[in-house]
């Protein structure tokens, strides 16, 4: 029961949303947007189970005094501040327990929730981001070093685009004549970019579209059954 | 005396109302909420308004072309209502107006889905005759995918070393079919994690997802029964924010240093910085995601990959059981099947016959 369940439900729910994508008709239509609503009322829910998670794994560290403490501690820290000044005066239009904070936010400039969102939060997410661009360099560096054939393809075609996404590529080649055209670095970075790139993204979305249709079905018969943590 | 008679003549122009030249008709095949608006006027005009209004007096909002001629769709509509058109021309700045009404219609079926859905019946027919197949007891070939392959080596390089293994189930949620692949993943390798008591952490982005793959990995390691050895604080959440999450993930791989790391679900810009510095600490990395964009950071990064189909064949690779296996060979249907539709579809259009690609572009629009 506790296995079988879950399976004839993920059936029959399969079942009606790969209907209700076919058939525009009431009550198909509205089907999948009110089990998108459901699955945002679960997950609404589920957010208390994460918190817990949080409070428990961190407290643990914590009290145990384990390597690094004092980061967990800075991370409930911060935890607990977002979420008092947030329950106290709300954020944006939304008001607090001690309704919108006016005055508050007359001093700061904003409401607290708020202003800790933008100077300390938004910064921080934005300095994570930014890593990208080292992160690119430093991979775009190994990627290019030239081992064999392919790698000196793939080098080859990245300095071409490279290039050609610049405005070096439009004065290295603009004196070209317009019937050769094709050969001026920025039309053949578009041309790379617009034909076997697209070519090769599209092959990928159509595996992944197949894998994604045999996956589905797999679940829909239930034979799939790992995701409900076992085969039996 | 010449005014009155303009304007006399203006009242019976403007309230001269002919049905025959406007007409708002249902847009066939749909799910009720769009009206076309067809008109025909008897002159040019010099210029036309146009207002849709429900049976309340609510007006939706619509910009209309001048022309004799023309139409338009209305969409967003409720097809409980009977909507009224009014489109006035102006000719020498005297108004014409004409009025219809009109109410959309639900439809059974959505008939430029068709050539989705055929495609759609004949690869889950193919799914479904293999794995019969397979269930009678024929042997398919599936081709080796190095990426799980690889899975018990990296364990074992984990095992040796006394490191944990890190698997992150991407940053979707559970409504992602990736995010799905990715636990029926982990349950196999929380199963050899089990057996070789090697130490798994899974940081988790969303509640719902540490729900699941708490789940998935309890019961993998009942399965083994080592149930002693699950740590529930071993799967984990860790924020909502991507990259918060990021943040904590590259923290615990520079704190822990796990021997092998598993990014395998739904990435997008934080794939790069977390095969990055899982590639400075030297772990072994494996990665897989449908996400055609993130796959190249990963391939540059990771030591296997997993592209597109392959994560989702994973579970089924994984299991070596034939029923699963023989979906596996349905995708290779597909695969030809889809083949054959592109070359046909290029000699056609060679040709001047578009027919096949309007079918299937009906499909997609």
């Amino acid at each position: 029961m506790k296995r079988s369940f879950p399976l004839v439900f993920a059936f029959i729910v399969g079942f009606l949303v790969l209907l209700a994508e076919f058939i525009p008709h009431r009550p198909f239509s509205q089907l999948i947007s009110t089990l998108e609503n459901w699955f945002m009322i679960i997950a609404g829910f589920a957010i208390l189970l994460g918190q817990i998670s949080l409070i428990r794994v961190n407290s643990r560290i914590i009290s145990n005094k384990e390597h690094d403490w004092q980061y967990h501690l800075a991370g409930m820290i911060s935890f607990a501040l977002m979420l008092i000044v947030g329950v106290l005066w709300g954020m944006r239009e939304a008001p607090g327990i001690l309704g919108k904070g006016e005055d508050i936010a007359l001093w700061m400039g904003m409401k607290p929730f708020d202003y800790l969102f933008t100077y300390a939060y938004m910064p921080l997410s934005a300095t994570v981001f930014s890593l990208l661009a080292f992160f690119i360099a430093s991979a775009a560096y190994r990627a290019f070093i030239i081992r064999g054939f392919e790698s000196n393809l793939l080098m080859i075609t990245a300095v071409i685009v490279i290039i050609g996404r610049t405005s070096i590529g439009s004065m290295l080649t603009g004196w070209l004549p317009e019937s050769w055209s094709f050969w001026h670095i920025p039309n053949l970075a578009d041309f790379i970019m617009e034909y076997p790139n697209t070519a090769a993204q599209r092959a990928i979305m159509i595996s992944a579209g197949l894998g994604i249709i045999g996956s589905s079905l797999r679940i829909i018969l239930g034979i799939e059954r790992s995701y409900l943590g076992g085969d039996k | 005396m010449k005014h009155c008679l303009i304007f006399f003549f203006a009242m019976i122009c403007f309230s001269s109302l002919s049905a025959e030249n406007i007409s708002l008709i249902d847009v066939p095949w749909d799910d009720g909420k769009a009206l076309e608006l067809h008109w025909d006027l008897p002159f040019m005009p010099d210029s036309v308004s146009l207002s849709i209004s429900d049976p309340e007096g609510n007006l939706i909002p619509t910009q209309i072309e001048l022309g004799q001629t023309g139409r338009l769709q209305i969409s967003d509509l409720n097809p409980d209502f009977e909507y009224r058109a009014t489109l006035t021309a102006y000719k020498d700045n005297i108004p014409f107006r004409y009025q219809t009404t009109g109410q959309a219609r639900e439809q059974w079926f959505y008939l430029h889905k068709s050539a989705f859905l055929i495609l759609l019946l004949l690869i889950c027919i193919a799914i479904i005759y293999y794995i019969t197949a397979a269930k009678r007891g024929k042997d398919f070939f599936i081709r080796r995918i190095s990426g799980l392959d690889s899975m018990e080596e990296a364990i074992g390089r984990a095992t040796e070393k006394g490191k944990p293994i890190l698997f992150v189930p991407g940053i979707g949620d559970l409504d992602d079919i990736q995010t799905i692949a990715s636990l029926t993943i982990l349950s196999h390798l929380a199963q050899r994690s089990a057996e070789y008591n090697t130490e798994l952490i899974v940081p988790c982005r969303f509640s719902m997802v540490l729900s699941a793959a708490r789940e998935v990995v309890k019961e993998a390691y009942m399965k083994v029964g080592r149930l002693d050895a699950y740590k529930p604080d071993s799967v984990f959440y860790l924020t909502d924010d991507q990259f918060g999450y990021v943040a904590g993930i590259d923290g615990i791989m520079l704190r822990e240093q796990p021997a092998a790391n598993f990014f395998l679900g739904s990435f997008y810009a934080e794939s790069l910085i977390l095969a990055e510095t899982g590639h400075s600490t030297g772990a072994i990395q494996t990665a897989g995601t449908a996400q055609a964009h993130q796959l190249p950071f990963f391939v540059v990064s990771c030591d296997y990959t997993l592209i597109g189909e392959e994560l989702f064949a994973a579970s089924a690779y994984l299991s070596r059981d034939p029923q699963q296996l023989g979906s596996l060979k349905g995708h290779d249907f597909g695969k030809l099947l889809v083949i054959l539709l592109i070359i046909a579809g290029v000699i056609l259009e060679i040709a001047g016959i578009s027919n096949l690609k309007d079918f299937i572009a009906g499909a997609l629009s």
